[in-house]
């Protein structure tokens, strides 16, 4: 079970990946895709479209089961990772890099420092 | 899970890896690796599946034909030794207790395979209508651990390691013999639409019998395929399942099987009259297969509308690895069952659906 050391975590099992200025990638985690098996569809929203914390904004669907995806952070869509459209299996091979789901603009830095970091979230994904 | 049952394979499925689940009160392995892949793989090599939650009765008597043709929709009377059946068992309703495989061992002495989840049913059932026929009946399901191995591959798996020639056993016939020296049944069917066998050995020696089918069969590609896989490979040939496609109260003639039902065969059998007269009157409902263009699963429950208005209900959907698109089966109201508009209703979205005849691929299990 891979859980990056420089990423944020949520316990819905995402992850948030800071780039520069007020700009996030995020994912699923190793777990969650493990937990999920073969994913076959992944819902995103539109670029410009805003969240709060906590929205639902996605769909993460596998051969067993679909899986909301939650905003972690207030947040606006930047851009989506277009190419999970035809490769979502990426997500599952892949999880924090190649199948990251979208890039979001974090309207209150501060916000991040809620969010759970490695060690924390290690504990949540035990069982 | 603390109440579930054990398989005899069990052990074998945790040490390979499959990831357990409770299925009909079972502890199965849904997967092993991945289903996608489990699928693929039984497409293109072979699968082997552990299926020995399934039941196993025995019937002997000297009015075990003539009980069978009573209670079944099928027609028994017709077959020979190392003949195998399927064959649907039904209410005075028309509606299905369960469908079932019945094996001809020998004149008055039959196996039937029945689904796990119908079991304490099907027996009851049986049972209760076995009375004034001459007939012994045994539930003989934990004596049997029950191996599928599915796919291309299998007789070439099979042919260096079986004590008997299986290049001449045809498609629904059985025969007994040893598969590196473990005695089975080893029969000619299947629910994956590939060329393949179903083994059934006695239960200690089942994990014996799977190590060494996978043994034999990795060179050529086997992989152990879990209880999804089952599902996709099922669906995609359009095979129904108990619970889904037919129940209590669908039966035959909405769920195209009416292939099944011998309305010819001598006497009376239980659901004839309804049947016969649903067949005439047309059903109220019908089973359709369809393909969704998308690779958004439609799941079970899923409303199927046309033009916003519910006609019917998603009763299978899973994703097909080789058409890599979602696909399912719905009920639906016979007034739509020919249409052309029917879509079905994922998260507030409509999507149109193309009805499909199955199998959705071209597939020859009798090759």
């Amino acid at each position: 079970m891979s859980i990056p050391a420089d990423l944020k975590y949520t316990k819905d099992h995402e992850w948030l990946k800071l780039l520069d200025g007020d700009e996030a990638l995020i994912g699923i985690t190793d777990f969650a895709q493990n937990s999920l098996g073969d994913i076959t569809f992944v819902e995103v929203p539109e670029v410009g479209d805003s969240f709060d914390a906590g929205d639902s904004f996605g769909v993460v669907e596998s051969v067993k089961a679909a899986s909301d995806l939650y905003m972690p952070v207030d947040a606006e869509v930047v851009e989506v990772n277009e190419a999970l459209e035809d490769s979502p299996e990426s997500v599952n091979t892949s999880p924090y890099d190649e199948g990251w789901i979208m890039k979001i603009k974090v309207k209150d830095p501060a916000s991040l420092s809620e969010l759970l970091d490695a060690a924390a979230y290690e504990e949540i994904a035990k069982d | 899970m603390s109440d579930a049952k054990r398989t005899p394979l069990y052990d074998f499925n945790v040490a390979h890896g499959g990831r357990m689940v409770d299925f009909a009160g079972w502890e199965m392995p849904v997967q092993y690796a991945s289903i996608v892949e489990e699928h693929k793989a039984t497409r293109a090599a072979a699968g082997l599946f552990d299926v020995s939650h399934m039941g196993e009765a025995t019937l002997e008597g000297p009015d075990a034909e003539s009980f069978l043709n009573s209670v079944l929709t099928n027609d028994v009377s017709g077959m020979d030794d190392g003949k195998a059946l399927y064959s649907l068992m039904c209410h005075p309703n028309g509606g299905v207790v369960d469908d079932l495989l019945v094996y001809r061992k020998r004149e008055g002495s039959y196996l039937l395979c029945l689904n796990a989840s119908n079991v304490d049913k099907d027996i009851a059932w049986l049972e209760t209508e076995s009375k004034g026929f001459d007939v012994s009946l045994v539930d003989v399901s934990d004596s049997y651990a029950l191996l599928a191995l599915q796919g291309p591959k299998s007789f070439q798996i099979l042919g260096a390691i079986s004590s008997v020639d299986l290049s001449g056993l045809d498609y629904y016939r059985f025969v007994e013999g040893e598969i590196a020296g473990v005695a089975c049944i080893i029969s000619r069917t299947g629910y994956t639409g590939e060329v393949g066998v179903e083994l059934f050995v006695a239960s200690e020696r089942g994990e014996e019998l799977a190590e060494t089918l996978l043994e034999a069969g990795l060179p050529h590609g086997l992989v152990l395929a879990g209880l999804g896989a089952r599902d996709s490979l099922r669906l995609e040939a359009g095979y129904s399942l108990y619970g889904h496609e037919i129940d209590d109260v669908v039966g035959p003639v909405e769920a195209n099987l009416m292939w099944t039902v011998s309305l010819k065969k001598e006497g009376d059998f239980i659901g004839k009259a309804a049947i016969l007269s649903k067949k005439q009157n047309g059903p109220e409902k019908k089973i359709v297969f369809f393909k969704t263009g998308g690779r958004r699963i439609a799941r079970p429950g899923t409303d199927i509308v046309i033009s916003g208005q519910k006609v019917g209900t998603v009763v299978s959907g899973t994703f097909s690895p080789i058409l890599n698109e979602a696909i399912g089966a719905a009920l639906v109201d016979a007034s739509a069952a020919k249409s052309d508009e029917l879509a079905v209703e994922l998260r507030g979205k409509s999507y149109p659906v193309a009805r499909t005849r199955p199998p959705f691929l071209p597939l020859n299990p009798q090759a």
